[in-house]
């Protein structure tokens, strides 16, 4: 009974529509057979992320760690693969280095969609100066080389895997803000703002009960096809010498096994699981945020 | 293409070039209080050496003083000397840019090329085999950094079969006839040139399929079936077309993706151009070379954009015949 009185209300009945909402959001991704699959790989990674203490001692990453060990040794039933340069496990620094990816890949994006949304949101709802000179900004963003203006932003900014992630996350938002803003605008023409607008709604009201609620789907869609950029420019920056070699990212550990030597010395098991790694996740981030953005959009259904 | 179009573009590509000098300014003179506490050979400095590399890297006098200093310097191109060789910036630069450029080059005629090709013939058979295989291609592709590309490359092709060489521009110490020196240096531009290509397929394949799925629908199509023209030329003569248009613009943008290609594949292949030598920069923290390397890296692409901008002016009817 409680139910149908809790739903005669108005805060009922939206949280009832939204609840509906996302049972049918879950329904269509069990349906779309490449999501679902990226959604349980990235549950998978994340739980090896999660749980890496128990796979391996955070101490075998230390550089003291390989000292009575063989130097890129292939793998054995000591190693499973292998070791690197200076005799540490490549199997733990893969581990720990799930962690150092999907968190810079996650932190920026985070800070991406943010500032994409901020100012997407700022420049579509209001007019004038204010917008001018936020969509000068985004276009200088989009326009300038994203990986040289990384590149100075974390030689300035100094080089560890926070600094990263916020350069990262800096230098990515400006395709989000493009499209945030592309929606507010189309949703401020809609029936219902103006109504609201009529009946009295100040800019707040408005802002967060309509246009907000409309622009989250496709924010939260963007954000999972940020996550993959983010990741893969973790790994060039790491590959160019950024990051922490004693906690190394999947890029750091292609930087070892690059600087290393390992490929003219034919030592595979350093450089190929943490370049496959990078393109499984990233593959999965990407089939997992086309179907969000396939489920959110029904206009891109079939593509 | 009316003038007042043409000028707009211009301004605004200028305008975008003197922010990324004033964003320079910021970062490596503001941001960064102490430029000269990054160069490593500062300890063997005499006081007046250190004097004197302070006046001529422009760093005494109030901010305002040094901002006048560095636009002059700047429209001089003289970035100073590097950190690492001592020598002019300049010409380090221009000593490496032939290189990058050839390989940039024929990576990005390749890339669009194919990558619009595949990309208009698998949007144009939405959900065809064709289209199932090469998109899954394609993300894959686009799912793998371009220098693990070019790690397998080196280790299938190079390492196993030795048939191309592992690295550098051309062969050291022989002695070749002009022919044969051209040769060489193709020789070594393959495996760079391929990873480049490769790396950045997937990006414009994706693009143009996209586009071309816009055009699908459009009456044009139909007006032109109905003339009784073969599917064929439907596609290549008003399909096509009209799905490039807006890709001109969207490709312009991603040129800056290959740019940035270039850094990690010339490092790979130890390949002497601009692109090494940011790496190189970034593990001296050579600071002069990366301020003018990011400078020369916005200017490329923000020509490219105005160069792309315009191209879309005359592309575009509703453009071209406005005033």
């Amino acid at each position: 009974m409680s139910d149908s009185v809790a739903s005669i209300s108005p805060r009922g009945m939206t949280w009832a529509r939204r609840k509906r909402a996302l049972a049918r959001v879950w329904r269509e991704l069990r349906n779309d057979r490449s999501g679902f699959s990226g959604l349980l790989i990235l549950l998978g990674f994340g739980l090896v992320a999660l749980c890496a203490p128990l796979i391996a001692d955070r101490s075998l990453l230390l550089a003291a760690a390989g000292r009575n060990n063989p130097d890129l040794a292939g793998p054995s039933a000591k190693f499973l693969l292998g070791t690197d340069d200076i005799g540490r496990d490549i199997l733990a620094q893969l581990v720990w280095g799930s962690r150092v990816s999907l968190f810079i890949g996650i932190f920026a994006t985070v800070v991406a969609v943010l500032i994409g949304s901020l100012v997407g949101l700022v420049a579509g709802y209001v007019k004038g100066k204010v917008a001018t000179v936020l969509l000068a900004i985004d276009n200088f963003f989009l326009v300038v080389p994203f990986l040289p203006l990384a590149i100075v932003l974390a030689v300035i900014l100094g080089r560890s895997p926070v600094t990263l992630a916020l350069v990262i996350g800096f230098t990515s938002w400006a395709g989000s803000a493009r499209l945030v803003r592309a929606q507010v605008l189309s949703l401020s023409e809609r029936g219902y703002v103006e109504r609201a607008r009529a009946l009295g709604a100040n800019s707040r009201h408005v802002i967060l009960r309509h246009i907000l609620p409309g622009v989250a789907p496709l924010i939260i869609a963007n954000a999972t096809l940020i996550v993959p950029g983010a990741i893969l420019t973790e790994s060039t920056l790491s590959f160019l010498g950024f990051g922490d070699r004693l906690s190394p990212s999947w890029g750091k550990l292609l930087d070892g096994a690059q600087s290393s030597g390992s490929i003219t010395l034919n030592a595979w098991w350093y450089y190929l699981p943490p370049g496959l790694c990078i393109i499984t996740v990233v593959l999965a981030f990407t089939l997992f945020g086309r179907a969000l953005e396939r489920i959110f959009d029904p206009r891109l259904a079939g593509r | 293409m009316s003038n007042r179009y043409v000028i707009k573009k211009i301004i605004g590509a200028l305008l975008t070039l003197f922010a990324v000098v004033v964003f320079n300014f910021f970062l490596f003179r503001i941001v960064d209080r102490d430029p000269l506490s990054k160069y490593r050979g500062r300890s063997k400095l005499s006081l007046e050496q250190r004097e004197a590399m302070i006046r001529r890297m422009g760093l005494s006098g109030s901010k305002w003083d040094q901002f006048v200093v560095y636009i002059k310097s700047t429209l001089r191109l003289d970035f100073g000397r590097s950190f690492d060789s001592t020598r002019p910036v300049l010409r380090e630069i221009a000593d490496r840019l032939p290189a990058t450029l050839i390989l940039v080059g024929i990576s990005t005629a390749l890339t669009i090329g194919i990558g619009l090709y595949i990309g208009a013939k698998a949007g144009w058979a939405r959900g065809s085999r064709f289209d199932r295989v090469s998109t899954s291609g394609t993300m894959v592709l686009y799912a793998t950094p371009e220098f693990f590309f070019g790690m397998l490359l080196l280790a299938i092709v190079a390492g196993r079969t030795g048939w191309f060489p592992t690295g550098g521009l051309r062969d050291i110490g022989a002695n070749y006839g002009f022919v044969d020196s051209l040769l060489d240096r193709a020789h070594h531009l393959v495996l760079p040139s391929l990873t480049l290509t490769l790396g950045y397929l997937g990006s414009y394949s994706l693009i143009m399929r996209t586009s071309m799925l816009e055009t699908l629908g459009e009456d044009y199509l139909t007006t032109a079936r109905a003339k009784g023209l073969k599917e064929s030329d439907v596609m290549t003569h008003h399909a096509v077309p009209n799905a490039l248009l807006p890709s001109v613009s969207v490709i312009a943008i991603s040129f800056g993706f290959v740019i940035g290609g270039a850094i990690t594949t010339e490092t790979v292949f130890s390949y002497p151009g601009l692109g090494l030598a940011t790496a190189d920069a970034i593990r001296n923290t050579d600071l002069p070379m990366l301020q003018a390397l990011f400078l020369v890296a916005s200017a490329a692409v923000i020509f490219l954009n105005l160069v792309a901008d315009l191209t879309y002016g005359l592309l575009d009817p509703r453009i071209r015949h406005s005033t």
